[in-house]
Order: C-alpha cells, then structure tokens, then sequence
C-alpha cells in the first residue's frame, strides 16, 4: 500500500494529479486507488491537496495515517504536509517553489524544476504533468504504461500532446536521477 | 424492470461521487434536473449537464433552489423521473416543497451532498448535520426515505435504488451524501442495462371515471396518473381526500397524514439496508453511515488489535430508522459507539432504541473534517470499561475537543 500526497496551490493541478495517478492505479494497474481532494473556496491560488491511497486491496480506510511519499509543488504546502511523512517516505517537490529544510528520518529527497521544464515546453500549466512523469520514474507506484493510458481521458484533447512531452520529460528525468543515485551508490 | 441501454453508460470510469451520481440518475431513466450549483455539489450537476443530452434527459438552472424543487414536483407529475441536487443552505431553502412533494406523494429523488454548516458553514468541506433535517426540515407529519452512500460506487449504486423506491413509494427520497463521499474519485463500475433493474411509474390503468388520485392501494400507496393524460386529477397541499379535494375535517386529517407517515413505517423492513459486520458477539457496536463508516474502519481496527470485540453497523438507510434491530443488538452488546459529523443526532435514535439496554456513547465532530479514528478507538475502549448502564448517553471528548476548546465550554458562575 501507497499513501500519498500532492500538495500545492489552486490552478497547479494538485486535485488534477491525484486523479491521473488514481485513474492509472485503479484503471490500468488493477490496483485499487482512493482520491481526495481538499480545498478553500478560491478557485486559484488557495491552499490546496489530494490525498491517494494505492493498494493491492480494496480502500477500506480512505486518508493518510502516514504519507509515504509528499509530492510538494509550493512551500506552503510542503510546510503542511512534510510533518505527516514517514520516516522512510520519499519527498518529490520542485526545486524553484519549495526550499526543503533539514531532511529528517531516511526521507529522501529527490528535486525537479518542473515548472521550469513546463515553461521551456510552451505552458506552465503542464508543470503537474512533469512532476507525475518523475513521480512515476521515481516511484514505481504506478506503472509508466499506465499512466501513458490514463493522460489522454485527464487531459483536453488538444493539450494531449503537449501533456505527453511533459510527461516524457519529468519521466526521463526522473530515470537519470534514479541512474545518479545507483551510480553514487556503487562507487 | 431493466433500465434502458441508452440511459446507461456503461464502462469503468474513475470519477468522484458526485459524478457517479449523476450518472447513476440517468441510469434511473432520470430525464428532468433542475438545480443551481452549489458547492461541493456541483459536479454532479456537470455529469448531468455533460452526459443529459446524450440520453435524452434535461437540466434547466433554475433561479434559486426553490424554483428547482418546485419545478421537478412539477415535472414528477408530468410523468417523468426528476432529481434536484443541493448542499447547505440550498437544502434548507428546498425544505418547504419537501413537505409538498410528501403531501402530494410525488416520486422524487434529492442528492445533499452535506457540507460544514450552520449557514454558509464551511462550503467546501463536509459535514453530516443535516441528517435530521432529511427526517422532519419541512413542517408538519410526514416519513421520507434517506439514503448515506459511502463510494462513488455506492452514489451510482444508491442513486439507481433512491429513483426505485420514490416510485414505490411515492415519496421524495434523500441521498443524504457528504462532501467527502461526493469529491471522493475512485473507480467505478457501470454494468451493461440487463444489470439494472428500475422501478417504473406506479401508474392507473383502469377506467378514467373510476380514477382517485390519493387512493391507496394494499401497500398504502396510491397509482399515479400523468397530467394532461386525460385522467381527473386535483392537487393541492391542503390536506386533501381520495379525489385531492381539501377535507378540514380533523379525523379525515388524522387518518390522511397516518397514511402518508405508515406507508413508509409499515413498509420499512422492505425498505431499510443495514451492513453488519460481527454484531452478533459484539461488546460495542460501531454505528455510522456516510464518510463516517469508512473513517470507523480504521478506529475498529486499534481497538480489535487491543482485544476488544467490536461489531460494526452501517445504516445504509438512515431513514427510516431500524428500531428492531437496533433493540436486538443493545440486548446482546454492553455499548454503542456513534461516530458522526455532529454534535449529536442519529445517535439519538440510537439511544432510543438502546432503551437503557446498552450504554450509548456519541463521537463528535464539528464538521469540516472527518474524525481522528484514534478518537473513535478510545471511545470503543471507554465504552467497554464501563460496567454499569448510564443514563442518557455519554458524549467522548475528542483530541480536538480537548485542544481547540480545553473539553467544553463552561458557563462562568
């Protein structure tokens, strides 16, 4: 079982995250996947989560006792959500909006300038697409075919291709981070 | 009767509750939603708005929420299934033509998905404190039908179920939902048409000049008719004979309103769906329903790791109440745990029933979020260590309670 959170603020697609990542699990991985989602009344901008749980099992208990991995896109929502980690959890966040501080426990930490890559592919708005493409590069919680699947009914048709470079790019990043870590760990 | 393949869209969806709703509406063969959007029931107003045209069904944004109600009693005797959907204040807006929708014994099917009230409350998180409202908001005597899913699976499953049983009965059924339940996304499954069954239109066949509109046949619910079908019809809200005409008449009155209070009292073993899980050598029984019983799995998990025999019981139909049963179990469990986003309502009826046969011990919350299920768990162990019956019930002192409000208000002498 995974729990996870993906924290950020309103107009980032944190609610929208949770749910391509929910609909991979659940849809493509015949995993069973429990969304939700917390936010303010203000439609950009506010503080704003989704909580996914990913289990081989059926959902019983749907929230977080203890997140494995906090995917943070904004500070405030990294400085909500870090105390709820596991020890052991892994942090995924985007080197430009967040500052981590001291890590604590085995969290690992592992940086994206996801806004940044969304920016040079021609909108910002695919910056969520980034992170999940590294999330599942990182991660393995969800398969990459599946979210391959899962990306052309979460998205508007014409945004389709773009959200599948974003995807490919935090994906493939992702996978070079993982090599690094392998390779600073064999010498 | 099975549902028509062309309201039906079937397939493996991944979607929240609201959604699922509506399209378990449209599945209903649902053909006419009037509303204005409220959060956080505005998806399902979406689903309808997006997939309604595809199966024929209509959806108009009404002026307010009551023009909507209004309008789909209006349209409920045209014929058609009908649907509104609200929230919060919404809900109490739409209270008055509840009561009209009673008294007129119109099939209709309200979706509350709850939020954090009293007012504008918290609009975008949830609550259950109107769970009593869905029993007596509108004046006057009347027994409806409240239904608390707690998947989206379930708000496709119930929704289907609530049309079904407001054409049997001819009443206005209340999918009394939450915003947890509602903005939850999990996956769910629509089945082919020949998988679902709906109860269509109890409608009067005979001779036209023999038609009563109000007269009840052995179940106590009375055939339909459609306006402008030809048939005699006369509605009103005044309390009213076999024909619809207004009768004063203090024992016309008496025997009307038993009437419309005991066709769904009398009936209500073919109506009430209850999940038991290990009651039957239960020491405490967890009640809940909605969010609240999928939030209690994890406090009946502590405390059986603690050794202590926890039964659970979902009411599935929180209205009408399940007092037989609820009398059964308090003879063989020493305590019920009653969990809901409330300062205290259903576990009013849980005490009643209880009737000094087990303790009653309530777990609040204020709304706005969903109980530490730590809280629940203590709450269990409480109950068990108590040896003799209390009177009255016992509320726990959440964590939250103790660090927001140091335990409770007092008054200062």
């Amino acid at each position: 079982m995974a729990e996870i959170r993906f924290a950020g603020y309103g107009g980032q697609g944190i609610i929208r995250s949770g749910i391509i990542a929910g609909r991979a699990a659940s849809i493509y991985d015949n995993k069973h996947a429990t969304m939700s989602q917390s936010f303010g009344p203000e439609a950009r901008g506010g503080a704003c989560s989704s909580q996914l749980v990913v289990s081989e099992s059926k959902v019983l208990y749907p929230y977080i006792t203890e997140s494995d991995i906090l995917v943070a896109m904004s500070q405030a929502g990294y400085d909500k959500f870090e105390p709820e980690m596991s020890e052991q959890g892994r942090l995924l966040y985007d080197e430009d909006l967040v500052k981590p501080k001291q890590s604590r426990g085995h969290i690992a930490a592992h940086a994206i300038p996801a806004t940044r890559f969304a920016e040079e592919l021609g909108h910002k708005i695919v910056a969520n697409v980034v992170m999940l493409g590294f999330f599942t590069a990182i991660t393995g919680v969800v398969s990459y075919d599946a979210m391959k699947k899962a990306l052309p009914e979460s998205v508007p048709e014409k945004a389709l291709e773009l959200n599948l470079k974003a995807f490919d790019r935090g994906y493939n990043y992702g996978l070079e981070a993982v090599k690094r870590q392998g390779d600073s760990q064999k010498n | 009767m099975k549902a028509n393949p062309k309201d039906v869209l079937t397939g493996i969806y991944y979607i929240d509750g609201d959604v699922a709703s509506g399209y378990g509406a449209l599945a209903a063969g649902c053909k006419f939603v009037a509303g204005y959007p409220i959060t956080p029931s505005t998806e399902a107003f979406e689903a309808v708005c997006r997939r309604g045209p595809q199966v024929g069904a209509v959806f108009i944004q009404m002026e307010d929420e009551l023009g909507s109600i209004s309008a789909i009693v209006g349209a409920a005797w045209s014929g058609v299934k009908t649907m509104t959907i609200t929230s919060g204040p919404g809900y109490s807006l739409m209270q008055e033509c509840i009561g009209f929708g009673a008294m007129l014994e119109t099939p209709f099917v309200l979706l509350n998905i709850q939020r954090g009230g009293p007012s504008t409350g918290v609009p975008t998180k949830t609550g259950q404190a109107d769970i009593m409202q869905s029993r007596w908001g509108s004046h006057g005597d009347y027994e409806l039908i409240a239904l608390a899913p707690d998947s989206p699976q379930e708000m496709f499953d119930y929704t289907i179920k609530a049309f079904n049983l407001a054409e049997k009965y001819r009443c206005p059924v209340m999918i009394m939902s939450d915003e947890c339940v509602g903005h939850m996304t999990e996956k769910v499954v629509i089945p082919e048409a020949d998988g679902i069954e709906v109860e269509p239109r109890r409608l009067y066949t005979g001779p036209a000049e023999d038609y009563l509109p109000f007269k009840p046949e052995p179940d106590l619910v009375p055939k339909m008719a459609k306006a402008g079908d030809g048939l005699r019809l006369y509605i009103t809200g005044l309390v009213h004979d076999e024909r619809g005409y207004p009768v004063e008449d203090s024992a016309y009155k008496s025997k009307y309103v038993r009437r419309l209070v005991d066709k769904i009292r009398l009936n209500r073993n073919n109506i009430i769906e209850l999940r038991e899980e290990g009651t039957d050598d239960a020491d405490v029984i967890v009640v809940s329903y909605g969010i609240s019983s999928r939030v209690a799995v994890k406090g009946v998990e502590i405390a059986r790791e603690k050794g202590i025999k926890v039964g659970t019981l979902r009411l599935v139909t929180v209205w009408p109440f399940p007092d037989d049963r609820m009398s059964e179990l308090a003879k063989k469990a020493r305590a019920f745990v009653v969990p809901e986003i409330n300062y205290g309502q259903v576990v009013y009826d849980v005490a009643r029933c209880a009737h000094g046969d087990a303790n009653v011990v309530l777990v609040p919350h204020g709304g706005a979020g969903v109980h530490n299920p730590n809280d629940i768990a203590d709450a269990i162990e409480m109950a068990v260590r108590e040896e003799k019956k209390i009177e009255g019930l016992v509320e726990f002192k959440t964590r939250l309670q103790k660090s927001v409000f140091e335990g409770g208000f007092k008054l200062k002498e």
